[in-house]
């Protein structure tokens, strides 16, 4: 036997025992072909992820922004944090994809292949703010338990598809209906198919919004695989676990929808509030609806050092679920007294706001910016944590970025 | 004279039961001792723990599969402690590992989260695994206080012109 070849088969021989099972076509394999259960997945080119993204978990893929990388005002896919709470499906064929509708508030299920789906409805183009229920949970004391977010699981991306009210309409929904929930092509981490890793939804109002969509497009390309290909429930302003990814079914519920993490403490806070670490029963637990007003500075990137006498350009976005954000203001002193800045008026309802402002420093020193947004109705963010929940999530505290003076 | 002999040989009695004692105290100190500084002799002689861990050495030790670099497990990113394997092979199947390394929490919630994933997961019954697996968590992977709001950290610095 040559050298070369008794190398290949031991080496493949040791393969087969890591994997645990024989590698059949061993023989024929191509030459330099790892077999998939060995490839370092490499999560930057496998989703066309920024280098500078981190990743909070690779089973399931968690995987979130930084502050300066969602600069953009229409998050760009390399910028888009995923959140996934089961494994990415793995075969999906678009052209034989169907949405099928039903449910007990359903009379009769009906089902829609893509194709039917562009050409029977009005399509319709909106930005919408998705952020995930957790983003800022890593801040919290006692820390809660989940994807330790910081500032990175938000994005306002375009997204195109059809009105959920209108395939809903053409379905025809009883008057008994309440929630709408949503069943999907991920799988469950262990892979036992009669777990569904997250089925989510929202009640009739919400569904039948202008701006909830069944989407098949984001920024005007098919939607990215780790993103929900071929077809996504869009509902911005809500918790992102709303906008169900690969979505195959929607469930027109004549009851909250209790699918997978809708129930129990799952994107729930305590109805009323509680001390820190307090414990809290599952029945005074609510479900999360409308995000809280928050704000980002993208840019300039925390750590500045600037030239004094410089005035420094800053930038970012300010969104407040279904409401608009009225009023954007800074602090270059901890917060004790707080400048106004311009905010403009969103791109559609649910788009998260721009602001920018040139800030001057008196002298020298370290300086941390501090952004607070304020919402329509006159609610604003803190700058300490918000109310302790057991599951951490709605962190609002305003942004802080550092900036050095020299 | 009788009374001499009756003497000496209660002395003996004394001295011997003394060594005795003496012998057991030594034995049960060094017992101590080497336990001490290797508690793994205890939990190996757990009939059901030694088996599992026999299971797991059949796990190729080729390739520096579980290599560990300035106290981590490569592979995993878990901190090099006792019970680290017991953790990777219980705690890696489902979900990555950095689920575990990115969370602190004290024994109870490490406890419930387990029971969580038991109830809605299908994690399996963890036996006598449970107990290490626990204190590896707790011991190093323990909530830190946080206060309302920390100080910003890891400040990367760079001039902006």
């Amino acid at each position: 036997m040559k050298r070369r070849n008794f190398i290949k088969r031991t080496t493949l021989g040791s393969l087969s025992t890591l994997i645990g099972a024989e590698i059949v076509f061993a023989d024929t394999m191509p030459k330099g072909y790892l077999p998939l259960a060995f490839q370092d997945p490499d999560p930057f080119k496998m989703f066309n992820k920024n280098k500078e993204m981190e990743v909070l978990n690779d089973k399931p893929w968690n995987i979130e922004a930084k502050a300066h990388l969602l600069d953009d005002k229409i998050t760009p896919n390399s910028s888009m944090f995923i959140r996934n709470n089961g494994l990415i499906p793995e075969q999906i064929d678009a052209n034989t994809w169907t949405l099928t509708i039903d449910g007990e508030s359903v009379d009769t299920p009906k089902s829609y292949t893509l194709e039917e789906l562009k050409t029977k409805f009005n399509q319709h183009t909106y930005q919408l703010t998705l952020e995930c229920g957790g983003n800022g949970r890593s801040e919290f004391d006692p820390p809660a338990k989940g994807n330790q977010w910081t500032v990175g699981a938000v994005s306002c991306a375009s997204w195109t598809g059809v009105r959920l009210r209108d395939i809903l309409e053409d379905v025809g929904v009883n008057n008994d209906a309440v929630y709408i929930g949503y069943h999907a092509a991920d799988v469950h981490l262990s892979r036992d198919p009669q777990k569904e890793p997250i089925s989510r939804g929202a009640p009739m109002a919400k569904a039948m919004q202008d701006e909830t969509l069944i989407a098949f497009q984001m920024n005007g390309k098919d939607i990215p695989l780790a993103h929900g290909y071929p077809l996504r429930l869009v509902a911005g302003g809500w918790p992102a676990s709303v906008s169900g990814k690969w979505v195959n079914r929607i469930s027109v519920r004549n009851i909250v929808h209790d699918g997978t993490k809708m129930t129990g403490t799952a994107y729930r806070v305590p109805c009323n509030p509680v001390a820190p670490g307090e414990k809290v029963k599952d029945e005074d637990m609510c479900i999360i609806e409308s995000m809280p007003v928050k704000s980002l500075i993208t840019y300039p990137r925390s750590g500045a050092t600037i030239k004094e006498g410089k005035a420094l350009d800053i930038r970012g976005h300010a969104w407040a679920g279904e409401l608009e954000v009225s009023k954007m203001e800074y602090s270059i002193d901890f917060g004790a007294s707080w400048n106004d800045c311009p905010i403009e008026k969103p791109y559609n309802r649910l788009a998260w706001q721009h602001f920018a402002t040139k800030i001057d420093f008196p002298k020298k020193g370290y300086y941390e910016v501090w952004a607070k947004a304020t919402d329509s109705r006159g609610i604003s963010q803190p700058m300490l944590l918000p109310g302790w929940n057991p599951k951490g999530y709605l962190n609002n505290a305003c942004h802080r970025i550092a900036i050095k003076v020299v | 004279m009788e009374d001499q002999t009756k003497f000496k040989l209660q002395v003996k009695a004394i001295y011997r039961m003394l060594l005795g004692i003496f012998g057991i105290f030594a034995i049960a100190a060094f017992t101590i001792l080497v336990l001490l500084s290797n508690p793994q002799l205890l939990v190996k002689s757990k009939p059901g723990v030694q088996a599992l861990n026999e299971g797991y050495s059949s796990v190729p030790a080729e390739d520096d599969y579980d290599k560990i670099e300035n106290g981590i497990h490569v592979r995993t990113g878990l901190v090099d402690a006792e019970g680290l394997m017991t953790v990777v092979n219980n705690c890696t199947n489902c979900h990555s590992a950095k689920l575990v390394t990115q969370n602190k929490m004290n024994e109870e919630r490490w406890i419930s989260t387990i029971r969580w994933m038991q109830e809605t997961q299908n994690l399996w019954d963890l036996g006598p695994n449970e107990e290490i697996i626990v204190n590896y968590l707790v011991t190093n992977y323990p909530p830190t206080k946080k206060g309302r709001r920390e100080n910003l950290k890891d400040i990367e610095w760079y001039t902006l012109n």
